[in-house]
């Protein structure tokens, strides 16, 4: 009588993971190609042109996306190498540095899009605005983890290490983003701030939402494919990879 | 529909070099990044492979 | 016969720390050096105009004191490191956060008190009132701690790795954000006569979570560096 429930904790070994990750990503690529179609349809031309901003505002279809996935993806990061670091499980820690360097790449896009929104707007390439100097400090959070992790060459050293940084980083995110907006507000009377949006039509948001969601779903699919390469770095030697099918011709 | 032709479109009330730039960035750093994975993981095939 | 109690061995750990560095008084003068070069870099980056260096003043010293303050981590675990110490202390029966904690409150009284002791002067540099000087005191007395305390979570997770120093940096500078915003606002409030108050009870806080919470990080990440 077999069991009927999926056991899930069969895929937390490397060896279980690598086949199932190939399986998943090309889905995960689907969703995130349809929804991000469907959020630059609703972005432009579906969502009107926005009274103060005119057409620039929408950049923020891509802008608040990638920031959002920034801030999510550090979480996640912290809680996979978290789980790393507690129970001692390689494939946990290997998440971590799997969607490390996505994360960072969600920062930059975030950064460059808020500078290209910012020129037409405020008139300069970069406002320090409480979200985007955030967005900067998370950037170097990012930066931070994966070179420590490049600096140490013990692979088991490296996923605890790289634990500690993330999880104090995630904790003082909320802090440095609290003294970021004090600094922000005191220093600037006629603040200029990305975050005073343009007055969101529902057309916006929904284009907004589909946008992130489609990043999400890139994010998955890109992490799941680094995994696999890190998988294949770290268990080289073992046997399940010797007798992988596609490494046989 | 928003656009009265495919030039209106472009030029985005003026501000076309901004928002193209956003996207097309935006794009290119999304193919940078999985062509990058894609390269790796045959690299590494063909490493384990041979060896 | 039981071993030394905890008390007797914070200040055995502390001791030796204070001692070791009184000898090696070079180390602790660079430091201060440090200090005093990289405040008056900014003047004579940015122009001798007494109005904009007043109101420069208080972040290029915190600024300063921030980075003198990195620099002087290296110190922290390199030497107990190198001879083998280190990995007796993880071995000590003792909490291995209260060691650490032992040893950042020698290395702040050897590294980062000296910086709160020159920052008067160097605040004269910059044409900062009376008021001024002593709320700047106030906020690095109540900051550098806490910028000892968050570095040696970084000092211990770098041990022995190549790109040390600047690796370092780049792990710890984010976090000492928070610090060095409430701190040199602090002497911005007060000069614009909006006291500075909320500022140094926020830096208080900082240095409270600080206290709980940075010896247990760098004990594990020590531990993760050691095994």
């Amino acid at each position: 009588m077999t069991a009927n429930k999926i056991n899930w904790l069969k895929y937390s070994s490397p060896a279980t993971f690598y086949p199932l990750a190939g399986r998943l990503a090309p889905w995960f690529f689907v969703a995130a190609a349809l929804l991000v179609v469907a959020g630059i349809y609703v972005g432009f031309f579906v969502a009107p042109t926005d009274a103060q901003q005119g057409e620039a505002y929408r950049i923020i279809f891509i802008h608040v996306a990638s920031a959002w996935l920034s801030m999510f993806l550090y979480i996640i990061m912290a809680f996979w190498a978290g789980i790393g670091l507690a129970f001692n499980t390689r494939l946990s820690s290997m998440m971590a540095s799997a969607v490390a360097p996505t994360g960072a790449l969600m920062t930059f896009i975030a950064l460059w899009t808020g500078a290209l929104w910012g020129k037409p707007m405020w008139g300069a390439w970069w406002v320090w605005d409480a979200r985007l100097t955030s967005e900067l400090i998370l950037l170097f959070l990012y930066l931070g983890f994966l070179s420590l992790q490049a600096a140490i060459d013990d692979a088991r050293r490296a996923d605890k290490a790289g634990a500690v940084i993330a999880l104090v980083g995630v904790v003082n995110v909320p802090i440095i983003y609290f003294s970021v907006k004090w600094w922000n507000t005191l220093h600037q009377g006629a603040s200029v701030s990305l975050t005073r949006s343009p007055s969101m039509a529902a057309t916006m948001l929904i284009g907004m939402l589909l946008m992130a969601l489609g990043f999400w779903m890139y994010s998955i699919a890109a992490t799941l494919l680094r995994v696999r390469c890190i998988i294949l770095e770290r268990e080289r030697n073992s046997e399940w990879v010797g007798q992988l099918q596609e490494l046989r011709q | 529909m928003n656009w009265g032709s495919v030039s209106a479109f472009l030029a985005m009330g003026g501000y076309g070099g901004f928002v193209w730039g956003s996207y097309a960035v935006t794009a290119v750093c999304i193919v940078l990044e999985i062509t990058l994975l894609a390269a790796r993981h045959r690299r590494l095939r063909r490493e384990l492979r041979g060896g | 016969m039981s071993g030394p109690g905890l008390l007797d061995a914070v200040r055995c750990v502390a001791g030796r720390d204070l001692l070791a560095a009184l000898r090696r008084r070079a180390d602790v003068l660079t430091t201060l050096i440090f200090f005093v070069i990289v405040a008056s870099l900014f003047p004579l980056g940015v122009g001798p105009e007494t109005a904009m260096l007043r109101m420069m003043g208080p972040g290029v010293v915190w600024v300063a004191a921030l980075l003198a303050s990195m620099l002087a981590l290296g110190r922290l675990f390199a030497s107990d490191y190198a001879d083998g110490t280190l990995e007796q202390l993880t071995l000590a029966p003792q909490p291995l956060s209260m060691l650490v904690l032992a040893k950042v409150a020698a290395h702040w009284l050897a590294s980062g008190l000296p910086l709160v002791v020159v920052a008067p002067l160097l605040g004269f540099q910059f044409d900062l009132g009376t008021d001024a000087l002593l709320i700047l005191l106030a906020s690095l007395l109540l900051g550098t701690p806490t910028l000892s305390l968050i570095g040696a979570i970084g000092a211990a997770l770098t041990l022995g790795l190549r790109g040390g120093g600047a690796l370092l940096s780049l792990l710890v500078l984010p976090l000492y954000v928070p610090v060095l915003i409430f701190g040199a606002g602090a002497v911005e409030a007060g000069a614009a006569g909006l006291g500075a108050t909320a500022h140094l009870s926020l830096l208080g806080a900082l240095l409270l979570i600080a206290l709980v919470f940075a010896p247990w990080a760098a004990a594990v990440a020590l531990r993760i560096a050691v095994e």
